[in-house]
């Protein structure tokens, strides 16, 4: 069993990273940096999760967002799915086990995942707009962001919003700002059951693995770890009580990856893009060098004046 | 609560039911998931609705809401039946084995003494057998039939697991797994927790509701224990704080009664308080009354409050009936006998049943004050918000005046948590506009009032102008003198009783502890139950050391618990006969041979000798009621009613209706509607994204839930037609609200007694005013009836028909 | 079954020395540099955000957000400028016969020597496979470029629909921008070809050479006597 984790320090902080710790910078190269920092991680044990959205609330009120006051359309989401205010959502699923015959509330809080490899950056062109930290965070530099919503494609998760405002890209930027001087997520820190922990993810990982073990012993047999392999790892996990079927949590992609076409439409389309177009100048250049140019010739207007002079017309 | 928030964590098993922990107390639940992350404790929800609560239990059992009686009795049973009971602690620490007068009967659903014209119950037959000695008389062999043990085991015998399900739609299988996972906790070594709230409370028969678990926790032990206990998750913040000091209209602070108008003088009034032991050597702490009420007397006449004017007990109001509750003072309104009304952070209009009642009892005012740091619907009863308050200004004469109050977080004081914390906050910002503090507003009403008898005079000017008022600017009371003054202090040097030259307080110092209060004048106490709270130590409310030795969960540095900083009440139920404790992983207290010491104040005297002195130290028995005697005005027992609104016939007594001995004002008997025009069983409740109507107020959680709703299943919705997201107009017999729909497998029609009852769900937390959108609630629906002895009105079960709408609402 | 010929309802011989021919009247002249700006523009801006080492190129915009926010628009003005240009010249790039022995005998064209292919009337074999390229290529880029256009249309696919379409779209560029090398390049290396888009006249001896059975329609007076585009081709 895991004690609960105690509240960080509130004492100031300096600024603990920076842009020399960047591993990733989105259209663009960066020095490999000085030092690794300690990956970190959230992990949302949805088994403890009561969906009170105080995480939800938290997050605006962090980030200094407001959502529109909508409307009820018969379901527990509101918002109604994550906007470019609202970085994060509770995802409510009313699940039949047909095993036990139990009704199962699924409640899930989505959210960026900050994958290991992020989908997002690969996508992005504009230099620096999106940048991943050796700690794992990946963030969006809104002074970079063009709001192409090349990232929303790029995004396994289907996470970022562009703003209809300003037009830029938003999502959860694992409260950087924070952590950077020590805090955890606003989110984790208004978490009144713990569903939502911050730490090293090493350390997440062994909290995890005791919840795993928890939920085993009251009948979950397949209980786990949401840290999927396919886009690197995340340093935002999950604790779900059927790792087996995370699509039943507000289909959660059971084995997400980078798509096929963004990987082709970033990898090879780029590149063999740039070399067909220079291929063609080359050739045009080629052709010019040893064809040399096609010129009328005097023949030529002479036959035309002929032709012309023969019929008139036209005039 | 009779445990901590933090003790929750030392459970074994959570129960809820009758509440919803993680809905409407996310952040007290979160001792619920520490209790489950590292015991391995498990959590049981029984509700008509699969809750949030229930997304994280272990075991979910449905229930019709308003059946939660025959539910535990028959858990009662159950373990009568299975020889589930602590019985040591069940002998020793109980009234099990008392003897009970030979007229004390129970028949077709009513008891002994039953007068039907007033709904009311001659009580003498509801009493113990005394002897010769002017004790009960007891039988520790539990074989006399007249033992209190055995007269609940016939009483419980006929809630069998099948009765149960015939009643409470609970599948016999789930009940079973419900029966068997408590009955465990009857072991000394296993503790189950109760939570519940205003799902309990909000019926005709709401104290009985707790009083049924309160009992099945004796029988298994768990009161007074680490992780057991009876707790009640109060509503609000600071409701605990309400109910203590006495803001009810029959209470004065620290429970002590407003005397009626029978008391004419103090010493009547003492005849029927400080009560006598029932058993030898018992501490029956209520024998200190007098103390107490002399104490108060004193806080609030001061000098003025002498032995020769009886203390001023005469400038004390006499109730002539058994309280001005809140649904008696709208009946008055209604009436046209209550003119005036102070409503100081209350929103009656949304939060009394029957809205249609409430909104024509304000109409017939002569001036309403609202005192609130919103801006409420009462405060705007009179303006038309088209179908949402559809009243004519024009017909409303009533004069409204609004004082804008701070709110908590803009001013000094205590809240009292429902885990009797008094903890004390500081301002964390300036207040707004012309808010003013309450002790501000209320200092400046006195002031003019005083003024006004002063120049014109009027009847019994004195208990106003004769108050005691020691602040260091009259105008402006501070909160640190008003908590001090609650604590009391020493008028005169108090003296030990058993050392008369030994001084224990100086004069003119702040008592240390209740224990120094005198019944003489020589003290002077504003809440006898707080006193600790600001002592010649500082302000132990604002204390805020978390250390919590060997992880107890006591943290008895951090604030101050009331009574004496005690955690735990009871506690001295936490050890055997011997004053062991029954486990000792589990420690509270224990006795060392000549004294009681560990992690908690000793909830009896240190040095009462376990073997002699029982815990329950406030009844004169020293021993916990499962027979309640006459304390309860519906019964000794309870039994199972069903709500006054019913989709059913009572199975169990088919003639009753309703709780036979819960007021019913002349002329709202009609006001009842019947199964066949609305045929299904609503309840109303609280959201998580919402604080009731104050956070419809605020921008973020107005976004968290929008919009007004009910929820149904889907086979009724189906039924009817509606469609997830539609509007539909849910109508009772008092009124209708269209809403959207929330179509969710988390409802399942239930069968009760061979008929399908459909539920209805309707929370509350909409109106005409704040930042979300417009809607109605379930008062518009809801019956003007309440809880037999408290009068908390009957929200939890009524009766609906529904109906899809075509259009929408604009 | 012989049909009429290709030629423009403006386009007009001049005797004269040398003789002129006008091939492209003002309006036409504008549509094509409008439409030709629109594309140059495109191609930066989009290629500004193709490849990061081209992100430079978002300058000459004013930045990467006005980048992304012309990019679009200018494609809007691209669409319609072609829808111009198609309107006009659809029908002079219908196939014909010698279309399919014209490009049989492309290699010879490329070595200079025309006079191995038959002659062909206003657009070549290669102009009409230009055209047609061109046309079915901005079709696509403007589907795929609507659907990534989150301004406006976020809301109306999905991130797999955009996903494709973004695929879509950057390959459709890449094609554009070789295609369109090959269409700028042909009218550099064919000397006295750019003229007949900046003066809207070129020399009868470049008719002669190129578009020889254009010219010799136009002496002959046998023309299309309903106007470009306006009835079907058959």
């Amino acid at each position: 069993m895991y004690p609960p984790l105690p509240n960080p320090s509130v004492q100031p902080s300096a600024m603990q990273y920076g842009q020399e710790d960047l591993v990733r910078r989105s259209a663009s190269t960066v020095p490999t940096p000085p030092r690794q920092l300690t990956p970190v991680a959230k992990l949302i044990d949805v088994s403890k999760c009561i969906g009170c959205k105080a995480c939800q609330v938290a997050c605006l009120e962090w980030n200094d967002m407001r959502e529109e006051v909508g409307v009820n359309t018969g379901v527990y989401e509101n918002p109604h799915d994550l906007t470019p205010a609202s970085f994060t959502l509770m995802r409510f699923t009313e699940w039949e086990n047909g095993e036990t015959g139990n009704l199962e509330w699924l409640i899930r809080k989505d959210g960026c995942m900050h994958c290991g490899d992020p989908g997002c950056l690969k996508a992005c062109p504009a230099p620096g707009a999106i940048v991943q930290y050796s700690n794992g965070i990946v963030d969006f530099v809104k002074e970079n962001c063009i709001g192409c919503g090349y990232c929303v494609k790029g995004c396994p998760f289907n996470i970022p919003r562009i703003s209809k405002v300003d037009h830029k890209a938003y999502k959860c930027t694992l409260c950087s700002d924070r952590v950077a001087v020590g805090q955890g997520p606003a989110c984790a820190k208004a978490c009144p059951t713990q569903a939502i922990v911050f730490g090293p993810k090493e350390d997440m990982i062994q909290h995890a693995n005791a919840r795993i073990e928890d939920l085993k012993s009251r009948g979950f047999q397949n209980a786990g770890l949401y840290d999927p392999p396919g886009v690197g790892g995340t340093h935002v996990m999950y604790v779900l009580h059927h790792a087996d079927k995370p699509e039943i949590y507000a289909d959660l992609p059971k084995d997400p990856k980078i798509s096929p076409v963004v990987e082709l439409w970033k990898g090879l389309t780029k590149y063999a893009g740039l070399t067909a177009i220079a291929s063609f100048v080359g050739i045009g250049f080629l052709h010019h060098i040893v064809s040399g140019a096609n010129r009328v010739s005097a023949e030529d207007e002479r036959n035309a004046k002929r032709l012309t002079e023969n019929q008139p017309g036209g005039g | 609560m009779t445990n901590s928030w933090t003790d929750i964590k030392n459970t074994d098993l959570v129960i809820i039911m009758g509440g919803n922990a993680a809905e409407a107390h996310p952040c007290g639940f979160k001792w619920v998931t520490e209790a489950k992350a590292n015991r391995g404790a498990k959590l049981i929800v029984v509700d008509p609705r699969f809750t949030r609560s229930a997304s994280v239990a272990d075991f979910y059992a449905p229930i019709r809401q308003g059946t939660d009686i025959a539910f535990i009795l028959g858990l009662i049973n159950y373990c009568i039946q299975n020889d589930k009971v602590h019985w040591d602690y069940v002998k020793a620490f109980t009234n099990a084995t008392y003897l009970v007068k030979d007229g004390f009967s129970f028949k077709d659903g009513l008891f002994s003494g039953y007068d039907e014209s007033k709904r009311e119950y001659d009580k003498s037959s509801w009493d113990y057998q005394i002897g010769e000695d002017g004790f009960v008389m007891v039988d520790d062999t539990l074989s006399n039939p007249r033992c209190v043990w055995n007269l609940l085991k016939e009483h419980v015998s006929v809630y069998t697991p099948e009765m149960v399900e015939r009643i409470c739609g609970t599948p016999k299988d789930k009940y079973l797994k419900v029966a068997e996972m408590v009955a465990e906790t009857s072991s000394p070594t296993k503790t189950m927790t109760s939570m519940y709230a205003l799902g309990w409370t909000q019926h005709s028969k709401g104290s009985q509701n707790i009083r049924s678990m309160a009992m099945l926790q004796l029988i298994l032990g768990n009161i007074g224990m680490r992780g057991g206990g009876m707790n009640a998750l109060r509503g609000h913040s600071n409701i605990q704080g309400l109910t203590d000091i006495g803001l009810m209209s029959n209470l004065i602070p620290g429970y002590l009664t407003i005397p009626t108008q029978k008391e004419v003088d103090f010493a009547t009034y003492m005849s029927t308080r400080g009560f006598k032991p029932l058993r030898p050597d018992q501490m029956s702490y209520w024998q200190n009354y007098k103390k107490f009420f002399v104490s108060f007397q004193k806080s609030m006449w001061g000098d003025e409050a002498q032995p020769w004017n009886d203390f001023a007990y005469d400038w004390l109001p006499k109730l002539d009936v058994p309280a001005y509750d809140v649904l008696r003072a709208f009946e008055l309104m209604h009436q046209g006998k209550m003119n005036g009304y102070v409503c100081q952070g209350f929103n009656p209009l949304l939060s009394f049943p029957n809205r249609k009642k409430c909104t024509d009892a304000l109409s017939k005012l002569k001036f309403l004050v609202t005192m609130d740091p919103l801006d409420t619907e009462t405060a705007r009863f009179w303006e038309n918000h088209g179908e949402y308050n559809d009243v004519d200004p024009s017909q409303i004469q009533t004069e409204v005046i609004q004082l804008p109050s701070t709110c908590f977080a803009e001013d000094d004081g205590s809240l009292v948590n429902s885990g009797r914390w008094l903890q004390w906050h500081w301002a964390g910002g300036t207040p707004p506009g012309e808010a003013q503090r309450d002790t501000w507003i209320m200092a400046q009403i006195w002031k003019r009032l005083k003024a006004l008898y002063e120049k014109e005079d009027g009847p019994l000017p004195d208990p106003i102008l004769k108050v005691r008022w020691p602040y260091a600017d009259p105008d402006d009371p501070k909160a640190d003198e008003i908590a001090r003054e609650i604590n009391g202090y020493a008028i005169e040097a108090v003296y030990d009783p058993t050392d008369p030259t030994k001084v224990l307080v100086e004069k003119g110092k702040q008592l240390a502890s209740f224990g120094q209060l005198r019944d003489d004048g020589t003290t002077s106490c504003g809440c006898w139950i707080y006193t600790g709270c600001f002592t010649e130590d500082g302000n132990n409310m604002a204390r805020r050391d978390n250390s919590d030795p060997d992880e107890a969960g006591f943290y008895s540095k951090w604030a101050f618990s009331w009574p004496a900083n005690r955690r735990i009440l009871y506690n001295r139920a936490s050890a055997d006969m011997n004053g062991q404790p029954w486990d000792p992983s589990r420690k509270v207290i224990a006795w060392n041979g000549t004294k009681w010491e560990g992690y908690d104040v000793p909830d009896i005297a240190p040095t009462a000798k376990p073997d002699v002195v029982g815990p329950f130290i406030m009844n004169p028995e020293g021993t916990a009621r499962l027979f309640t005697r006459t304390m309860m005005k519906d019964g000794p027992f309870p039994a199972h009613y069903e709500p006054f609104e019913s989709p059913i016939a009572n199975p169990v007594a088919p003639n009753v209706k309703g709780n036979p001995a819960a007021r019913v004002f002349e002329g709202d008997m009609a006001q009842f509607g019947e199964a066949e025009k609305f045929p299904y069983a609503a309840t109303s409740y609280r959201l998580t994204e919402h604080f009731h109507f104050w956070t419809k107020h605020v921008q973020p959680n107005a976004v968290m839930q929008p919009e007004f709703f009910v929820e149904i299943s889907e086979q009724l919705a189906e039924e009817k037609g509606i469609k997830q997201g539609g509007w539909v107009k849910v109508m009772s017999n008092r009124g209708e609200v269209k809403a959207k729909a929330v179509v969710t497998k988390r409802i399942k029609p239930l069968q009760c007694d061979g008929k399908t009852v459909h539920i209805v769900g309707v929370p509350l937390h909409w109106g005409f005013t704040g930042v979300a959108k417009k809607g109605l609630g379930p008062n518009t629906l809801t019956p003007f009836v309440g809880d037999a002895n408290i009068e908390t009105p009957e929200y939890k079960a009524f009766l609906v028909d529904i109906a899809p709408l075509t259009e929408p609402v604009s | 079954m012989e049909r009429p010929y290709d030629v423009g309802p403006d386009d007009k011989v001049h005797p004269g020395d040398p003789v002129t021919v006008d091939r492209y009247t003002p309006a036409a002249r504008i549509n094509h540099w409008i439409t030709a700006a629109s594309l140059v523009l495109l191609a930066l801006s989009g290629l500004a955000l193709f490849h990061p080492s081209l992100f430079f190129l978002t300058g000459l915009f004013g930045g990467g957000e006005t980048t992304r926010a012309i990019h679009p628009w200018i494609g809007v003005v691209l669409f319609f400028g072609f829808l111009g240009l198609f309107l006009r010249f659809w029908r002079a790039n219908l196939w014909r016969g010698e279309d399919g022995t014209w490009m049989r005998r492309l290699s010879d064209v490329l070595r200079g020597h025309e006079e191995n292919v038959p002659e062909v009337g206003k657009y070549n074999a290669g102009q009409k496979l230009y055209f047609w390229t061109m046309s079915v290529l901005i079709i696509i880029m403007i589907g795929s470029g609507v659907v990534l256009w989150d301004q406006y249309f976020a809301e109306y696919t999905s991130v797999g629909q955009k996903r494709a379409a973004v695929l879509i779209h950057a390959v459709g560029a890449v094609v554009s921008i070789c295609v369109w090398i090959v269409h700028v390049y042909a009218a550099i290396w064919v000397r006295g070809t750019i003229r007949a888009m900046v003066k809207g006249s070129v020399t009868g001896g470049w008719a002669w050479r190129h578009h020889r059975k254009w010219l010799r329609e136009l002496v002959t007076g046998k023309r299309d006597d309903q106007g470009s585009g306006a009835k079907p081709a058959e």
